[in-house]
């Protein structure tokens, strides 16, 4: 199943086309295509994981050297066509190799490709890669795409476009799959792309309304904004690939780049420019700040569709494409080595400014959406700081928990239809328990609670990372920030749920008869849940307070996920794993009690001082400023957005039509004014006066005059060859 | 079969058209179907012949001019009939033929007013002898002669079937495009005249200059002369800031003229430098790149920027036109084989998705009888096939990868980080920026767009008005073209693989510096 992975994009592509041409037709619109596609895609996706395992157990045999990684792996189906050489420069693998990761065990990743496109006599491939991580994206993908397929089928029932609805969904499905597959970043940039235009178009599924179609023009241009970064990036890597020089033969391959990044053979600065553009990228479709505002927007979308794109998967791919480029992030920003930079501050920031904001949202999708971003943050962060495992770890867990929390949103919106939690919940705990009860665990893993949830385990690697790698120190600003963030993450949740399950029923939630959801909406519910308590114990520390816990439970999540081989760093270049440690385990822990307990007692007990935006100025401007969203929005729609629509498109054309039309329509005006009043003047006066007086001319001029008048059009042409010729003469001459 | 095309292929491939017109000029005007089922006939016809040119093809040496026919034409001069196929023309010819036939289908029964099949399909087939024609001449005065017999069709298609402003329109293109022919046969005879000679005569043969390819030539004079060709196809293209005679023509055209206008005719300009002045003059085009270079990055954005103010639908798809023509000439500027490759494709993709959009505007058109953006609007909900259909080549026109606008730009993009050598390569990477910047308003304008015609609910004027989705004939006209978009884009290889090897040939002279 290794090689035949390509099989699982294939599927929902196919399902897509299925459900398009004949969906309206069958009984349930298309959905039960869907549903079977992603069905058998999960059970592909965990073929792959096994085999996966299988090969991490026992890696092939010949496989135990470096250059093999990188070489035989691409030749292990067709048999080299390439010549090696092309791979890396050979001396600078076997240089990596001698190094004390020599004896580490090396599982070499499985590709598999096709020629895409010839150009510059470069065979371009496309294809599939699985590692350890292409295979938990697969099972993360398709695992959270079945869930909220069996969702939507009652979320979605009844709706204008429900076929249309559930094609898209299987696009979305295929195009993640395709891009996770990436064998080389030209395969990437396409399926980044891809994954947005679902995004857009499910974003703006009720595009009658003028708000949707907004929110989802806006997705689609803030995204294509990171994406000049992208391309930029991508064609640096691509031409950066010749290696220092520029000798060599440029390659989109990913692993080939990655190999050359650790080894050398690329130079710092090229490197460093192709991180910065590609963070870009992530910025963008990660949804990091500035460029994060699309995010909270894009909830006029269905929900369902919040947990799988906006949440679980596609806001992902930033992350992804970061930790599949490893190679190129780590060098180029000097992440082993140093104790800042733009990857960890970025993150940083991302997730404490969008945990504030979740702070004064009405809407729970939109408090979700900047936990979303918050958590977003916190997963850059952590590959910023060096911490690979700990950040698609933590992208792992927040797939499930996230996922829990969206769509326990859209049950308990399911029959008020609004999310608004101040005006129209209130109280629901009592009506729909099984909703409140997978919304508490889906809560509690997000915020961290210690050592049962996932959201811990994952978050802990974290921190742990910022406190104990990177050069000497640690990244310790990212360790406060983090710990930072996870207070504000504790306190906004439980306003969330103060405001949505406790104090009495208010607006549609107190006029409706609610009662709990069927099981098409609860069991994904429970499995989510399950999967957000259970999910983090596939990496448990070596050891927890002193304990050490049984070799087959300890860090298999690192063991089987992390990349080995040299398209990976390695510990020559700094690259660690973090260590468990102790009192940042108790600092989470106080974080939780200072967030939650804070916000315990300032909504349930009401103590605190209440009503402090009116009486203080400060604090009033603060929160205008969070409510305002920090004028990012202002600044994007109206003075970016509207300035380029408005004034400068408006003095573009401006200058299209007054200047240089107006210069073109002066050049034909002057030209039939002049022949005018050659015409007259000259033709009609002096030629004809000569013509008059001379007799014998008369006949001949006569003769040209009127052939220069009949027809337009064949003048113009004689014309032209006559003025021509005789310029091609003087041309000759001078140029001879 | 194989000797027939290789002795007779190129030739048919022109000149069946002008057979078909000239049965039609047999026809008494009163017999529209027969008319119009001649001109399908004709341009399918010639379909099949281009079908069995690219099946006997040979695509590993595909900078073989194959298909070759030289036979003396004014020989004074030595101007030959000279015509021959490579990897550069064939995805053009591939183009063209794929295009009329479906416009022929399109116009059905949508001939615009006075109507008269007879006379515009007649122009069709002659347009398409002179397409056609300047995609397989190998020689320039023939080559020439095929650029200028474009015109005339065009001129008075455009003159009596168009808009209100047609007048106006068509002779703004033709004294526009005059003007550049003018200042190109200029280069033509002085390149001419400066080509060694051969049993002394100079030549006019294409593929015998480029295998010169100036040299021995001044510096000054390579550079004066690529001046003269780059007015001629620099206006063809349109390139800024010779533009303006493009959004005019589009809007006042009817709509098969502005699908043929965008897919094909475009196309003579762009491909004019990649066959003739890179190739011939090296030199020249090296010291032209980096003007190109920046009048192709402000297509890109002014371009976009125009589009971003335009209220008519029509007009805005012209003034993309513009900013897409800014890639591939981009591409063209950077002289080094990724550049032109993608440069081609963009020809090819550009012709395929703007044709595309020019047929929806003319249909919304016919239903709305208006293409004010400001009264549109709610497509999706009247005539949902056609308003996903614009919304597909909305996304195809703004690059979307997976479908075919993606190969035309981003490999255009990418060259312009590593031109060829000698093109300073600071000013190129900035290009490159701008460029990808570009991405960023074409997105914008066109969902934009998109979103004020077809999201949304109708408006009251239309509220209530019956608007009938595709008709049968936009079916057929239509799906080959959406297929095309979504296989090139699939599978880029289709053309870059024919083109690579040409491309490669043709830039030897300036990779060899």
């Amino acid at each position: 199943m290794l090689t035949h992975a390509w099989i699982i994009p294939a599927i929902p592509a196919l399902s897509f086309l299925l459900i398009l041409g004949f969906g309206k037709k069958l009984p349930r619109g298309g959905s039960e295509i869907g549903i079977a596609s992603v069905a058998i895609c999960f059970v592909l996706a965990l073929t792959v994981a096994a085999g996966w395992v299988g090969r991490t157990n026992h890696p092939p045999v010949e496989a135990g050297h470096h250059e093999v990684a990188c070489a035989e792996a691409v030749h292990e189906i067709e048999a080299g066509k390439d010549a090696p050489a092309s791979c890396v420069p050979e001396e600078q693998a076997a240089g990596a190799e001698a190094g004390p990761a020599a004896e580490e065990h090396v599982v070499p990743p499985v590709q598999r490709h096709i020629t895409w496109l010839e150009n510059a006599g470069i065979d371009v491939k496309v294809g599939t890669l699985v590692d350890g991580l292409s295979t938990v994206m697969l099972v993360v993908v398709t695992l959270i795409a079945l869930l909220v397929h069996v969702f939507s089928t009652d979320y979605v029932a009844g709706d204008r476009r429900y076929t249309h609805y559930f094609a898209f969904l299987s696009l979305f499905t295929s195009s993640m799959l395709f891009f996770v597959l990436s064998e080389n970043v030209l395969q990437m940039i396409v399926g980044w792309e891809l994954v947005g235009l679902c995004s857009f178009g499910l974003i703006g599924h009720w595009w009658e309304e003028k708000a949707n179609s907004d929110a989802a023009l806006k997705a689609f241009l803030t995204n294509r904004v990171g994406d000049i970064g992208l391309l930029c990036g991508m064609i640096t890597l691509y031409f950066g690939s010749r290696g220092i020089g520029g000798h060599g033969q440029a390659t989109f391959d990913i692993l080939k780049i990655n190999t050359l990044a650790n080894t050398g053979a690329m130079s710092h600065t090229l490197l460093l420019v192709a991180s910065l553009s590609l963070m870009t990228a992530v910025m963008s479709k990660s949804g990091q700040f500035i460029l994060h505002t699309w995010l909270p927007d894009a909830m006029a979308g269905p929900t369902p569709v919040s947990a799988l794109i906006h949440a679980a998967t596609m806001v992902v791919a930033g992350v992804f494409m970061i930790a599949r480029l490893y190679g190129v992030f780590f060098n180029g920003l000097q992440i082993g080595h140093s104790n800042i930079n733009a990857m960890a501050v970025i993150g940083a920031v991302t997730l404490l400014f969008g945990a504030l904001l979740a702070f004064v949202q009405t809407d729970i999708k939109k408090v979700l959406a900047y936990s979303t971003v918050s958590q977003l943050g916190y997963m850059v962060m952590a590959l910023g700081v060096g911490a690979w495992t700990g950040a698609i770890f933590h992208l792992f867990t927040h797939a499930f928990f996230k996922a829990c929390l969206f769509l326990g949103s859209g049950s308990l919106a399911h029959h008020i239809h609004s999310f608004d939690m101040k005006e129209d919940m209130g109280g629901m705990r009592k009506t729909m328990p099984k909703t409140f009860v997978t919304f508490l665990i889906g809560t509690a893993a997000l915020m961290g609670v210690p050592l049962v949830t996932a959201g811990f385990w994952s978050k802990d690697e974290v921190l742990a990372g910022a406190n104990g790698l990177g050069g000497p120190g640690g990244y310790k600003f990212a360790l406060v920030m983090g710990l930072l963030g996870a207070v504000c993450t504790c306190a906004y949740m439980t306003r969330a749920i103060w405001y949505v399950f406790y104090g009495e029923p208010r607006g549609k939630s107190a006029e409706h008869e609610l009662h709990e959801n069927g099981p098409r909406i609860v069991v994904p519910l429970m499995i989510l849940a399950f999967l957000a308590v259970t999910a983090g114990w596939l990496n448990l520390p070596e050891k927890i307070f002193g304990l050490k816990t049984p070799h087959w439970a300890a860090l298999k999540f690192e063991h089987y996920v992390q990349p080995t081989g040299a398209y990976f760093p390695h510990a020559d270049l700094g690259f660690r794993a973090p260590e468990f440690v102790p009192w940042i385990a108790g600092a989470s822990f106080l974080a939780i009690v200072v967030g939650a307990g804070g916000a315990y007692l300032w909504f349930w007990k009401g103590k605190g001082p209440h009503g402090i935006t009116e009486r203080n100025a400060l604090a009033r401007s603060g929160y205008r400023i969070l409510e305002n969203k920090y004028y990012l929005d202002y600044l994007y729609s109206d003075v970016i957005a509207g300035g380029t629509k408005g004034p400068i498109a408006k003095a573009a054309n401006w200058v299209n039509q007054n200047v240089i039309d107006g210069v073109v329509n002066l050049v034909g005006r002057t030209a039939r004014e002049t022949g005018d009043w050659v015409y007259k003047r000259i033709d009609q006066g002096i030629v004809d006066r000569v013509v008059n007086t001379s007799g014998t001319a008369a006949e001949g001029s006569g003769e040209i005059l009127r052939k220069s008048q009949t027809g337009k059009v064949q003048a113009y042409g004689a014309y032209l060859f006559l003025g021509a010729t005789v310029l091609a003469a003087i041309f000759v001459v001078i140029a001879s | 079969m194989k000797d027939l095309l290789n002795g007779w292929g190129a030739t048919l491939v022109v000149f069946l058209p002008l057979v078909g017109a000239a049965v039609m000029l047999a026809i008494p005007k009163s017999e529209e179907t027969l008319h119009k089922l001649v001109a399908l006939a004709t341009s399918l016809a010639v379909f099949v012949v281009g079908i069995g040119l690219m099946a006997t093809f040979d695509y590993d040496k595909s900078a073989k001019m194959q298909f070759l026919v030289d036979k003396g034409w004014i020989d004074i001069i030595n101007s030959r009939y000279l015509v021959a196929i490579d990897g550069i023309s064939l995805p053009l010819i591939a183009l063209t033929i794929f295009v009329v036939p479906l416009v022929v289908v399109y116009s059905w029964n949508h001939f615009p007013e006075p109507h008269n099949p007879k006379a515009f399909l007649v122009l069709m087939l002659v347009l398409e002898t002179g397409m056609v024609g300047t995609f397989v001449a190998q020689d320039l005065l023939l080559f020439f002669v095929f650029f200028e017999l474009v015109l005339l069709p065009m001129y008075f298609m455009i003159g009596v079937w168009g808009g209100e402003q047609r007048r106006y329109a068509s002779l703004k293109f033709f004294l526009y495009t005059a003007f550049g022919s003018a200042l190109m046969i200029v280069s033509i005879l002085a390149v001419y005249f400066l080509s060694p000679t051969v049993g002394g005569q100079h030549t006019f043969s294409m593929i015998a200059l480029s295998h010169w390819g100036g040299a021995g030539l001044a510096k000054g004079t390579a550079v004066l002369v690529f001046g003269g060709f780059f007015m001629g196809f620099g206006i063809k293209v349109p390139m800024f800031p010779f533009h303006t005679w493009l959004p005019d023509a589009h809007t006042q055209a009817p709509t098969q003229g502005s699908v043929i206008l965008a897919a094909v005719l475009l196309k003579l300009g762009t491909y004019g430098f990649v066959r003739i002045a890179i190739p011939i003059l090296p030199v020249g085009a090296r010291s032209w790149a980096p003007v190109i270079g920046i009048l192709a990055v402000i297509c890109i954005i002014y371009g976009a920027l125009g589009c971003l103010a335009q209220t008519d639908m029509k007009r805005l798809i012209a003034f993309s036109s513009v900013a897409h023509m800014g890639y591939v000439m981009l591409g063209i500027a950077t002289l080094q084989p990724w550049g032109i490759n993608a440069a081609i494709f963009g020809m090819v993709a550009h012709g395929l998705i703007t044709g595309m959009l020019f047929f929806i505007a003319g249909s919304v058109k016919d239903r709305f009888h208006t293409l004010e953006i400001k009264r549109l609007g709610g497509l999706l909900l009247q005539a949902p096939r056609m308003g996903w259909l614009l919304a597909f080549t909305c996304m195809a026109s703004l690059g979307l990868p997976g479908l075919a606008g993606f190969w035309g730009e981003f490999p255009a993009i990418l060259a312009a980080y590593n031109p060829a050598a000698g093109l300073n390569v600071a000013l190129f990477r900035t290009f490159m920026v701008i460029a990808a910047l570009g991405t960023v308003l074409a997105a914008g304008y066109l969902l934009w767009l998109l979103q004020r015609v077809a999201f949304g609910t109708p408006s009251e004027e239309f509220e209530n008005v019956d608007i009938p989705d595709m008709h049968l004939t936009d079916y057929i006209a239509w799906v080959p073209m959406i297929i095309g978009i979504l296989v090139l884009g699939f599978y880029p290889n289709l053309i870059f693989h024919v083109t690579d090897g040409a491309v490669h040939h043709s830039l030897r002279a300036i990779a060899g510096h």
